[in-house]
């Protein structure tokens, strides 16, 4: 009875693919905003991931995501440093500056100041260049993307020279870096350089950068400083979801997305919905001589739960699979931020399984009080 | 056909001498809606069917016989009486020990054929085996082997739009036998075909109640189809008026006068037995 469900669907072409369409155009829009939605919140986080080293990051109490700086005086370093569990703990410098570069134009930077001694945050990923490098004077890492802002196609050459308060930089290192929500090209610098580059303040320390003792979990260390210090105290992946959900609730970028989320739903919903019913009643005919030849609800059931479950499968797979290619190309070729997680594959495939359903369940109730007598004509 | 009186001791029903009904209705009532919507579309109706042979419903349109046909092959449960089916109570019946009952035991032929148009001759065919479950590849060799039992061994791969009206129906015999049922209830089988196909198709369902003792019952106005029956029930206002069969005899269970209660039996009246087919 299954093949017959098969074979009544798919012979049927335009219907069959009407469904599909509906239900691949309802998975590729959630699929697809969904993960742009996601590639905006990773870019609100990249840095974190990208300043690599250290598990921990101690801050000031009122920071509340990575751009929100607050400087902490240097003592606050040592203090860190004495709280039992603590393996080491050194300086990050981060905040904006201005680069001027030789022909007069301006660029607001990203500029990260590491650690002198250790390079804690160093960008894990170089083009051109060494890390070792920074120890030059005056030596700067900028990103690739950043180059590539500062002067659009060119190609990549150490030794360029830009100013950043009024002092020289010299680029001797070109990078990997994730993109950032604020797209600045990033700098890297030592931190004894980095607040050279900054104006002048008289707290210069953004964060301390710590790692556990062997053995300590980094949570139990976050709890350990916060008690000892006052200071906020955050595991690398506490602190990407404290950055995320300070984007969620104070901007509308989960309003927008999740508007056009739904709209892709209740539109797909709609299309696949209202022509499997459709399709349904067509061939209600069908079903009640199937009834009447002693097919059970239960097994008419089943059929059109398959049938839906083909169309949902499919469509999702299409829609899916265009949402993934449009990604690849986005990726590829614009600066659009587009990260597709499993979990986005989960919620589209829930979304076209609740939509697949809810349109097979109006079709089942048709089905299900079809009188099989219908199949005779009336005398 | 030749008239024989019978009165209300004889009755219209089975003759003791003969093997018992396949089918036997007692005061069947079939009500649809209520209140001032209610429709009485069967008034009590007795009749019995037997087997090996072929049973005509005939009477004007709306006069209850679909629905008649309909409660005795348990697609629609009846309101009052009692219906017994090779045996078996239908009005005690679970509706879903009735759709096994349906599967096992009932084939059907309707008016527009309703092939699946999506499935060829074949495929058609074995819907009944796939209901029975039975595997698709043995039921594809015995709808093949149906098909050519009813003459249509060369089309097995044919779709129904590229059948004629009489070799689709054929298709629709072939499928309402294959699972060997032994009911067999057809409505207006020949009424959207040309005089010589129906007449075909009518002899071989004949043949199918004659040659496997099957019972076949057949909802039908056209006229032409009148000489295959052996017995001819004929309905009116959801009342059984007047049995034909072709031994003879007659029964007649008119109503007199108000709906709704079975009048008294009419004295026997003189009528021609259905002609032999």
């Amino acid at each position: 009875m299954n093949w017959i469900a098969l074979r009544m669907l798919t012979g049927n072409l335009g219907k069959y693919l009407g469904i599909i369409a509906g239900v691949a155009f309802a998975a590729l829009l959630i699929a697809q905003q969904s993960s742009i939605f996601c590639g905006l919140m990773l870019l609100t986080s990249n840095q974190i991931g990208d300043i690599q080293g250290a598990d921990i990051w101690v801050m000031d109490p009122n920071v509340r995501f990575v751009d929100d700086v607050k400087p902490l005086s240097d003592t606050q370093l040592y203090r860190v440093r004495g709280v039992e569990g603590v393996q080491w703990a050194v300086r990050l410098y981060k905040g904006l500056s201005r680069a001027r570069l030789r022909d007069g134009n301006f660029q607001q930077v990203i500029l990260l100041g590491l650690d002198d001694a250790t390079l804690v945050g160093a960008p894990p990923q170089m083009v051109l260049g060494s890390v070792a490098a920074l120890r030059q004077p005056d030596a700067v890492i900028i990103d690739e993307a950043g180059y590539e802002l500062l002067w659009p196609g060119e190609p990549l050459r150490l030794g360029r020279v830009i100013e950043m308060n009024d002092r020289r930089a010299v680029i001797v290192g070109i990078c990997k870096a994730s993109k950032t929500f604020q797209t600045f090209p990033i700098i890297y610098t030592l931190y004894s350089q980095a607040v050279t580059f900054a104006p002048p303040e008289r707290k210069v320390l953004s964060f301390v950068l710590a790692q556990p003792q062997p053995g300590i979990p980094a949570e139990e260390l976050c709890r350990r400083i916060e008690a000892n210090t006052g200071l906020k105290a955050l595991t690398n992946e506490q602190f990407r979801w404290a950055t995320m959900m300070y984007y969620l609730k104070n901007t509308g970028i989960p309003v927008n997305f999740g508007v056009t989320v739904l709209l892709g739903f209740i539109v797909g919903a709609a299309i696949s919905g209202q022509t499997f019913y459709l399709f349904t009643v067509e061939n209600l005919a069908q079903y009640a001589m199937l009834k009447a030849m002693g097919t059970t609800n239960l097994r008419l059931v089943a059929m059109i739960l398959l049938q839906a479950l083909l169309v949902g499968t499919i469509g999702y797979g299409i829609g899916i699979g265009l949402a993934a290619t449009f990604g690849a190309f986005a990726q590829g070729n614009t600066k659009l931020a587009f990260y597709m997680p499993w979990q986005v594959l989960v919620g589209t495939g829930i979304a076209v399984v609740l939509m697949v359903v809810g349109a097979s369940l109006l079709s089942i109730r048709r089905v299900l009080v079809l009188e099989p007598a219908v199949v005779f004509r009336s005398g | 056909m030749s008239a024989k009186l019978v009165g209300p001791s004889e009755s219209f029903l089975v003759t003791p001498a003969r093997k018992p009904p396949a089918i036997q209705c007692r005061g069947l009532t079939k009500e649809f809606g209520t209140g001032a919507a209610r429709v009485r579309a069967l008034r009590g109706v007795d009749l019995d069917v037997m087997g090996g042979e072929l049973t005509l419903l005939v009477g004007p349109s709306g006069c209850g016989k679909t629905t008649l046909l309909s409660v005795m092959a348990g697609i629609l449960n009846a309101s009052g009486g009692t219906l017994h089916v090779f045996g078996e109570d239908m009005t005690a019946m679970s509706d879903s020990a009735k759709v096994r009952f349906r599967a096992e035991n009932i084939g059907f032929i309707f008016q527009q054929f309703n092939l699946l148009p999506t499935l060829t001759a074949a495929e058609n065919a074995m819907v009944p085996l796939l209901i029975a479950g039975m595997p698709r590849r043995a039921a594809l060799a015995k709808a093949k082997a149906m098909l050519d039992a009813v003459g249509l061994g060369d089309r097995v791969s044919h779709m129904p739009w590229q059948l004629s009206g009489g070799q689709q129906q054929r298709v629709a015999i072939a499928r309402a036998l294959v699972h060997e049922p032994r009911l067999l209830v057809c409505d207006e089988p020949t009424s959207a075909l040309d005089a010589h196909t129906g007449h075909a198709v009518m002899e071989l369902l004949r043949n199918t109640a004659l040659e496997q003792d099957r019972v076949v019952l057949v909802v039908t106005h056209d006229a032409r189809v009148m000489e295959f029956g052996d017995r001819i029930a004929h309905m009116e206002d959801g009342y059984i008026t007047k049995i034909e069969t072709r031994d003879g005899v007659v029964a007649a269970q008119p109503p007199a006068g108000g709906h709704g209660s079975l009048a008294p039996k009419q004295p026997p009246a003189p009528t021609a037995s259905p002609p032999r087919g």
